[in-house]
């Protein structure tokens, strides 16, 4: 029993080092959010932002822009979230609850359809959207990336769907309910969890996507968080770096997802797998 | 994979139990209902992706030189950019270093996130705690955030990683990690793996704590050492979740982008350290030759799906 014990703790503590290692990168972008570039600038790293100050997250906010990329990422990730939700669990229903001609066909073509190169797409893309006067709209950049999320969470919510059996639907119906109510009052609080799972899902996908809104939003007042943070990097990379700023920048760009992710996370890693592994 | 094979995944009903297949067959009236309910799908995919995709597969068959830059539209040439791509030795070195970055970035996640999630197992609740939160930390940071932190932490003169190396007696003052293509992709896999390792930790600790207790209670009275459970009884339980965690790896590594992107921004030398997706964004978008860039895009489509091949063909006998 002793040994055992001895064991449990030093592996407790290769697990506290494992920890510190790895959330190591996010505490250094909060410390380093905090520390006077005067302090950023010795060649000792400085490992605690004692005497720190939040004047880095003023000098980040100063412009506005912020508050524009903010406005972009959110509306286009809310629409993004809700378009892919409704889509996606018609999909899954179908697939899932129903038998018909070209069910195989839908489901390989979701597959070989993640499976596109996406660097490859972004002129045509951007040609697309420049004919049909779609570049920096709003509307233009929640369609590209409802297609670009669509196929995993049908994919993620059919497992869902499928875990709740038809029969528990129909023998509400023989007790008297219409097939509306019945799905209404049985599948879905049932489906609950798959839902907020592929919402998460998508709106992560969303709201750190960079590459296509880079190539999309070409107009400044149209820019998204990542590329507002990438913007940020760049302008001060002209001169001697201003570490300080930079960091603050990044802290408001993770810090509102880091929030969200931490609240619904319990359903994220199950969700993925199960919705990916379930026949 | 055998119904069984499902166990350990983490259902998504209540009490653990594993959904049944229930493909229902419906009366015949109602069999145009599926085609109405995939049809969004279809739209939207179709819209946002149709065009691109047929664009991407015309293109490749046409020559891009510097006429076209001044709006000459550009001629069909057949399989013209293919033969040059193939016989070029250029494209094979990109081949060659996208898939060994690949492998190794997708075999040191799954093994790395395997045993932290065999780890969170053993430790207390305490420890699992601690580890999971920092896991889901590292996970939550957006691409380009978590990028601009690492760049800020390999820094050649204020980086503390250099400062951590010079303390520990290796000569790194004033090293730029970037400068060579060899540490430039050490450090883009660990930069990869930090990020990618708390996915797979956490689902295949999912997939562990399915595995009932009973089942290891047993073997253990009958003698079974903790290296036999682990490998007879463990390992064959989660072994879906690893397929799937490993395939999805390797996927996402074969087209890692933003990273690789970003670091070479940061200052690393683009013609040495392009892997597959730079390189058709480097010559499609850096150097106009969209031919070419669509018939790399083609390749590397055609290399995504045989090394998935085995993988899909499995899912879609399940079908039947």
């Amino acid at each position: 029993m002793r040994r055992k014990s001895i064991v449990t703790g030093l592996l407790t503590a290769l697990a506290v080092v494992i920890a510190l290692i790895w959330v190591f990168p996010v505490y250094w972008m909060f410390n380093s959010s905090l520390l006077p570039n005067s302090v950023l600038q010795s060649t000792t790293p400085t490992f605690l932002p004692v005497g720190g100050s939040l004047d880095n997250f003023r000098a980040a906010l100063a412009d506005g822009t912020f508050f524009t990329a903010l406005g972009v990422s959110l509306t286009v990730t809310l629409s993004t979230v809700v378009a892919v939700l409704i889509i996606a669990f018609l999909g899954a229903l179908a697939i899932s609850r129903f038998k018909f001609k070209g069910r195989k066909s839908f489901i390989l073509a979701l597959l070989l359809i993640q499976m596109l190169p996406a660097e490859g797409m972004f002129i045509a893309q951007y040609k697309m959207m420049s004919s049909v006067g779609l570049l920096n709209n709003l509307m233009g950049m929640t369609l590209l990336y409802t297609a670009a999320v669509v196929p995993f969470t049908v994919w993620m919510l059919r497992g869902f769907v499928a875990g709740v059996p038809a029969e528990l639907e129909e023998a509400a119906m023989v007790d008297g309910l219409s097939r509306t109510q019945a799905f209404l009052k049985i599948t879905f609080p049932l489906l609950a969890p798959g839902l907020v799972a592929s919402g998460v899902y998508a709106f992560l996908q969303a709201w750190n996507e960079f590459t296509v809104a880079l190539v999309i939003m070409t107009e400044n007042q149209m820019k998204t968080l990542p590329l507002w943070l990438r913007g940020f990097v760049q302008a001060s990379a002209t001169r001697e770096t201003d570490w300080g700023m930079v960091m603050a920048a990044s802290m408001l760009v993770a810090v509102p997802v880091i929030i969200f992710f931490l609240i619904v996370q319990g359903k994220m890693s199950s969700g993925l797998v199960s919705g990916a592994v379930k026949g | 994979m055998s119904t069984d094979a499902k166990a350990p995944t983490a259902a998504p009903v209540r009490g653990g139990r594993t959904p049944e297949p229930s493909v229902v067959i419906r009366r015949s009236k109602q069999n145009k209902a599926p085609l109405f309910l995939i049809l969004p799908t279809i739209i939207v995919l179709v819209a946002a992706l149709g065009y691109p995709v047929g664009w991407q597969l015309v293109t490749s068959f046409k020559k891009f030189g510097l006429k076209q830059q001044f709006g000459v539209p550009a001629e069909f040439v057949g399989f013209e950019n293919y033969i040059t791509l193939l016989t070029s030795s250029e494209l094979w070195v990109v081949v060659g270093r996208s898939l060994l970055f690949c492998l190794v970035a997708a075999s040191l996640t799954v093994s790395i996130g395997g045993l932290l999630a065999l780890l969170m197992q053993r430790v207390g609740t305490a420890g699992r705690l601690i580890l999971q939160v920092s896991m889901l930390l590292a996970w939550a940071m957006p691409v380009v955030a978590a990028m601009t932190v690492w760049v800020w932490l390999i820094d050649w003169r204020r980086g503390v990683l250099n400062w951590l190396l010079v303390r520990m007696g290796v000569d790194a003052e004033g090293h730029n990690w970037l400068a060579e293509p060899l540490t430039f992709f050490m450090i883009a896999i660990i930069i990869v793996v930090w990020m990618s390792v708390p996915f797979v930790a956490l689902s295949i600790y999912a997939g562990l704590t399915q595995i009932s207790g009973e089942v290891l209670e047993a073997a253990a009275m009958d003698g079974a050492t903790g290296w036999q459970r682990t490998r007879h009884i463990i390992l064959p339980l989660i072994t879906p979740v690893l397929s799937i965690v490993l395939l999805l790896q390797l996927i996402w590594d074969l087209r890692v982008f933003t990273q690789i992107k970003l670091l070479q921004d940061a200052g690393g030398f683009a013609n040495e350290t392009n892997l597959l997706g730079t390189y058709i964004y480097q010559l499609g978008v850096g150097s106009g030759d969209y031919g070419m860039a669509s018939a790399v895009s083609v390749f590397m489509l055609i290399l995504t799906i045989a090394i998935s091949w085995y993988y899909v063909r499995s899912l879609m006998k399940e079908e039947n």
